[in-house]
């Protein structure tokens, strides 16, 4: 059990697909307050890492805590694990907020709908209280004007800033970004890391899988590289960047510039 | 005659009513269920879509609602009459779901993997996911079929005239039969259901468009 500091706890993760392990024994520890960038190449787990944390994907082994409170697992009795209480995992998704890369935007709702969804029929809160949190977090990611709109009548950009207004209004304790820009035209690109850029500055905790090394050098306090469901190298951004130990980051890093 | 067109109402929005919730059901039961509630569920939609109508009807009507008093009367409520609109709704609900199990599950398939990935994410329960996500989502996909369907439950209420149940095609005949005005009667009650099969046209159109409010059109 960590102390109140810490905001997701992630102990000797394994993740196994059939005969394929694609994560072999990964743990990490984001203090509040952390921008955390996951990097490595296609395969290497990154986003399957993410996906175990809010049990999205459920682990193969290995331990979850999100504000100290460790995620109870149980034998599937066929070698993998399920959630001993499926309670306390909605809870804890309740308040874990992931950034989809292909936005998943509920389709049959507005963009006000989509935002104010989760408070109101999760979190309980009233909803013309959502509704007021909701309108301010569209101001603040610039659509406002587009509340009442559904989100197939939307480019990617504004889909995905309105998936962060949805990501914001659960008043989370950690954002999980799985490639948010992976899936934007590269004109469209800008628009979402800067909003995501802003919520970094202010010390959000954040875990953020991104193909943007630019951006993640400059938001993220820590990154960590994955290299066939192993974390082969984390340290600052700087030192990641500027001075990687590793051959494989080394060539990871001349490979993507 | 109005008074056998009301009857046919109520069949088919009470037939629609249950087969809708019996689709539900068994395309969740289907998708979701375990091994034992899927080859059930199996086994009604493919035997219910197997036989004709006018044979359920006629199994369904006799032998069910006998089992059913005997049942009843096992269970020491004595013995019941079965209400004739009652019967006359349960056929036609059970004859519905068994479509409507099928128009459901396409749809629900249909829905993208993401929407419901989203819905499980933000700590909904699987109940909610289905409330709030699913089943709103599916609907546009689903809406055509259903349309189908309403269509085929007005026209399933004349085949209860068989059973003897005065809705508007068996008051037809008898009206015609007692006058010998075959011709009258029998345009007036095709007309009947013709203006039916309008006006459920039209609102079936509106709904649609209602439900596909959040989908680019591309037509």
């Amino acid at each position: 059990m960590g102390g109140p500091e810490q905001a997701i706890q992630v102990t000797d993760l394994h993740k196994r697909f059939g005969s394929l392990e694609v994560l072999k024994g990964i743990s990490l520890t984001a203090r509040q307050g952390d921008v955390i960038a996951i990097i490595g190449g296609s395969g290497s787990g990154k986003s399957t890492f993410l996906r175990c944390i809010n049990l999205l994907e459920l682990p193969t082994a290995g331990t979850v805590s999100v504000h100290g409170e460790t995620i109870e697992m149980k034998s599937d009795g066929h070698g993998g694990l399920i959630p001993a209480n499926r309670r306390q995992v909605q809870r804890i998704r309740s308040r874990l907020a992931m950034v989809f890369q292909s936005f998943n935007l509920w389709q049959h709702m507005t963009v006000l709908q989509n935002v104010i969804e989760a408070p109101v029929h999760v979190l309980g809160v009233p909803k013309d209280q959502a509704i007021a949190t909701a309108e301010a977090l569209l101001k603040r990611v610039g659509l406002f004007e587009k509340r009442d709109v559904y989100p197939a009548f939307l480019s990617g950009g504004q889909q995905q800033r309105a998936a962060i207004a949805r990501a914001l209004a659960v008043q989370p304790l950690a954002m999980l970004f799985d490639e948010p820009t992976s899936a934007l035209d590269p004109e469209l690109v800008g628009e979402v890391l800067s909003v995501i850029g802003d919520l970094a500055r202010e010390k959000r905790t954040m875990l953020l899988v991104t193909h943007e090394m630019k951006f993640a050098r400059e938001v993220s306090n820590h990154v960590v590289f994955l290299h066939n469901g192993l974390i082969e190298e984390q340290g600052p951004p700087d030192e990641i960047f500027g001075a990687p130990k590793s051959e494989r980051l080394k060539k990871f890093i001349s490979s993507i510039h | 005659m109005l008074v056998g067109f009301i009857q046919s109402l109520k069949l088919a929005f009470g037939g629609y009513g249950l087969g809708l919730l019996i689709g539900i059901g068994g395309a969740c039961g289907k998708l979701y269920g375990g091994p034992i509630l899927r080859d059930l569920m199996e086994i009604y939609t493919t035997l219910i879509r197997a036989i004709p109508e006018l044979v359920l009807m006629l199994l369904l009507y006799y032998a069910g609602t006998d089992a059913l008093s005997q049942l009843l009367a096992l269970a020491g409520y004595g013995s019941v009459d079965i209400n004739a609109l009652t019967a006359g709704i349960f056929v036609i609900g059970v004859v519905q779901g068994a479509y409507a199990t099928e128009v459901f599950r396409g749809a629900i398939k249909a829905v993208p993997a993401g929407q419901i990935e989203a819905g499980r994410a933000y700590g909904m329960s699987p109940m909610k996911v289905l409330t709030r996500v699913t089943l709103p989502a599916m609907l546009p996909y689903a809406l055509p079929g259903l349309a189908n369907l309403w269509m085929v439950a007005t026209k399933d209420t004349a085949l209860l005239a068989v059973i003897g149940f005065s809705e508007l095609t068996l008051v037809t005949r008898q009206a015609a039969g007692s006058t010998k005005a075959y011709m009258l009667f029998f345009l007036a009650a095709g007309a009947i259901y013709l203006a039916w099969t309008l006006v459920s046209s039209l609102v079936i159109r509106f709904i649609e468009k209602r439900a596909t409010r959040g989908l680019v059109r591309t037509a």
